[in-house]
């Protein structure tokens, strides 16, 4: 019997965007999958001792899942995304992946998958690439590939499905937390914004679960010369839900370069909402993040509370 | 030969302050000169910009702010690369809510020779094609002699028999090119001044040190970002040489026939994908100058520069596959210039004492 191959999904990064598509695919491929534990203090640190000092919090992470996985599969998968749409680029990190993950484990094995849409490379494409470096059939992988978009696709329809609803439902305070699912779904940079809203009975939003078309085209609209695709979403989210949100939280994982400025322009266009912006890094000030939250959260109660007394 | 209501200003950036001044004149407007970066700038910039934002952005925006406040209507501002084509928008954003008002010729993201002469026609209607080509390049040409000079400068400054030469000589020269406006009288100046810059008396030994400078194009080639870091090596005597300069980016784009090419078909194990803006150059110059015999790399960028942190951990590993010794600096508002200093003593010092050592 062929021996089973397997691969290693670090659970940072686009992770959280993409692992319904991967897993699916490389699960049609026969392969076995390992993602890496959700990030804890040892990952961290280990991370922290890899990276260069400023690259940025999520990349420091990444690298941490790397070498929790790199002695335990065949292969550690990571994407390269160039550009999704003509005219666009992915945040410059997303760029150098390869190289950086590549340079910092000299001996390791990667597999990676590189989309440039402009040039051609376009997912499904790369995809298939990648796939047929573990089974040679291109029957067996364009048919894994169909399916895992399938299902990815899907996926994001419930998510979508349920932001909807809960944008609808009737809530006192509810608050659109503008970030990148790496950043905010994150177990030790982001998840404790969003446990700590839930405990104070926030109803919370989030920028990436929208229907990305709709967001995508919205956020082109608002700023002409923006082309990093995944902050376009960002000011399409806000755009969409502006009337019906309490207040904006923006998380950015330090150093962010696209955020730095996408931040800054979204709070000159959207003046009017209340809004909160946390940088979060490796030092895990607790007490002061949840400081800041809580008065958010105080403040924008008692302005709702005196809007309703004015009605 | 103001002939319309428009007064522009563009940001500064090292001694090409002559070519911007050309491009500019196309306009046929008033052009309101930006004062030079100084402490107030960089304030003024610091406080106006995001925070974490790189630095090149903070202090474009000084320039601004304070060319504005000396009457400017209309502010020049490129594009490209990794956040710099996004710095326009995010800057009239901020320009406008702090009162300002202006308009903004933008040349980003887009190389095509129609669209930028048709930017620059909404401000000078009378503009063709032909006499902005003629503009652009006799800018180009400006550029290209201000680069050769430079470079005599940083490869022999730290020889002069009589000090400070080199740089009177250089002031002389922009001075005298900013009143040229004919590629023939550009091409006159720098033959002249060639031979100026080459008569004057040097005493270098045969085999100087030889140290690389690569990084993030503007902290390269802006000095008071870089705190002069090239004149500082160069006047204890090492040659500094440096690959990036504004005709070498404009060829990069147009003609793509620089060696450059090579050295990043050589560097293929190091990178195997492009890492974004400048980082794949700052590696290849940096493979190539280990490989051939340099003593040593500097490498700068502004704090949290993208496409430099990439470049970084190849950096890393050609410096130790090549025994090859790299100096790191990255500048942001708290950089001190003591601080600077220091690191730069001791590399020196070190690079004195592996040479001794072979």
């Amino acid at each position: 019997m062929k021996k089973q191959i397997t691969i290693g999904i670090p659970k940072a990064l686009l992770y959280y965007k993409y692992f319904e598509l991967w897993k699916v695919f490389f699960e049609q491929l026969g392969c076995k999958i390992i993602v890496s534990p959700d990030t804890n203090l040892a990952i961290l640190k280990s991370g922290l001792n890899l990276a260069v000092d400023e690259s940025c919090l999520a990349i420091k992470i990444f690298l941490g899942h790397v070498e929790f996985l790199k002695d335990k599969v065949d292969f550690v998968f990571l994407p390269r995304i160039v550009s999704l749409h003509k005219g666009e680029q992915a945040c410059t990190k997303f760029l150098g992946l390869y190289d950086t993950v590549n340079n910092t484990f000299p001996n390791i094995n990667i597999l990676e998958y590189n989309v440039d849409v402009p040039n051609g490379l376009t997912e499904q494409r790369e995809l298939i690439r990648a796939g047929q470096k573990v089974e040679k059939s291109y029957f067996k992988v364009a048919r894994a590939y169909q399916a895992a978009r399938k299902a990815y696709l899907k996926s994001l329809d419930d998510k979508v499905r349920e932001q909807a609803n809960l944008l609808e439902t009737d809530s006192d305070l509810k608050i659109l937390i503008v970030a990148h699912p790496y950043t905010i779904y994150d177990s030790l940079a982001g998840q404790n914004i969003s446990k700590f809203l839930n405990k104070e009975n926030v109803t919370l939003l989030y920028s990436d679960c929208f229907d990305q078309k709709i967001s995508h085209k919205l956020g082109g609209e608002i700023s002409k010369d923006l082309y990093w695709t995944y902050n376009k979403e960002f000011l399409g989210a806000i755009e969409l839900c502006k009337d019906k949100v309490d207040g904006l939280i923006y998380a950015m994982s330090f150093p962010c370069g696209p955020d730095a400025l996408v931040i800054d322009f979204a709070q000159k266009v959207y003046k009017t909402i209340p809004s909160l912006v946390l940088t979060i890094d490796e030092l895990q000030g607790e007490a002061g993040l949840m400081t800041r939250l809580e008065s958010f959260v105080d403040i924008l109660r008692l302005k709702n509370k005196k809007k309703n007394a004015g009605k | 030969m103001p002939e319309n209501k428009y007064k522009i200003c563009f940001p500064h950036m090292g001694n090409y302050y002559p070519a911007f001044l050309t491009l500019a004149e196309v306009l046929t407007c008033e052009i309101v000169p930006t004062p030079p970066i100084s402490k107030r700038t960089i304030e003024l910039g610091f406080k106006n910009s995001p925070e974490s934002v790189c630095i090149p952005f903070k202090y474009n925006l000084g320039n601004y702010i304070e060319a504005l406040d000396k009457g400017a209507n209309i502010i020049l501002q490129a594009g490209g690369g990794c956040r710099f084509g996004y710095y326009a928008e995010v800057q009239e954003a901020i320009l406008k809510s702090l009162g300002y008002k202006f308009e903004l010729l933008k040349l980003n993201n887009s190389l095509n020779p129609l669209k930028i002469t048709k930017e620059f026609k909404r401000f000078n209607p009378n503009l063709t094609m032909a006499k902005f080509a003629y503009t652009f390049s006799l800018a180009y040409q400006k550029a290209r002699w201000i680069e050769q000079f430079e470079e005599k400068i940083r490869l022999n400054i730290g020889f002069e028999v009589n000090p400070g030469e080199y740089e009177k000589l250089f002031k002389k020269f922009l001075k005298d090119l900013v009143e040229a406006r004919k590629i023939s009288l550009v091409r006159r100046l720098g033959r002249e001044y060639r031979e100026k810059f080459g008569a004057i008396p040097i005493d270098k030994p045969k085999n100087p040190l030889r140290v690389g400078l690569v990084g993030e194009l503007y902290v390269v080639m802006e000095p008071f970002s870089n705190f002069d870091i090239e004149k500082k090596l160069g006047k204890r005597g090492i040659e500094v040489h440096r690959f990036v300069t504004i005709s070498n980016i404009i060829n990069d784009f147009f003609l793509g026939q620089r060696p450059i090419k090579h050295w990043l078909r050589d560097a293929k194990p190091y990178l195997k994908y492009h890492i974004g803006a400048h980082g794949s150059e700052s590696v290849a110059v940096a493979h190539k100058l280990a490989k051939d015999g340099f003593d040593g790399l500097i490498h700068v960028k502004p704090f949290g520069c993208m496409p430099e942190v990439n470049a970084m951990t190849a950096l890393h590993r050609v410096s130790r596959d090549y025994k090859f010794p790299i100096i790191y600096f990255s500048f942001d508002s708290q950089t001190s210039e003591t601080g600077i200093n220091t690191r730069l003593e001791a590399f020196y010092d070190m690079l004195v004492m592996k040479r001794k050592k072979k």
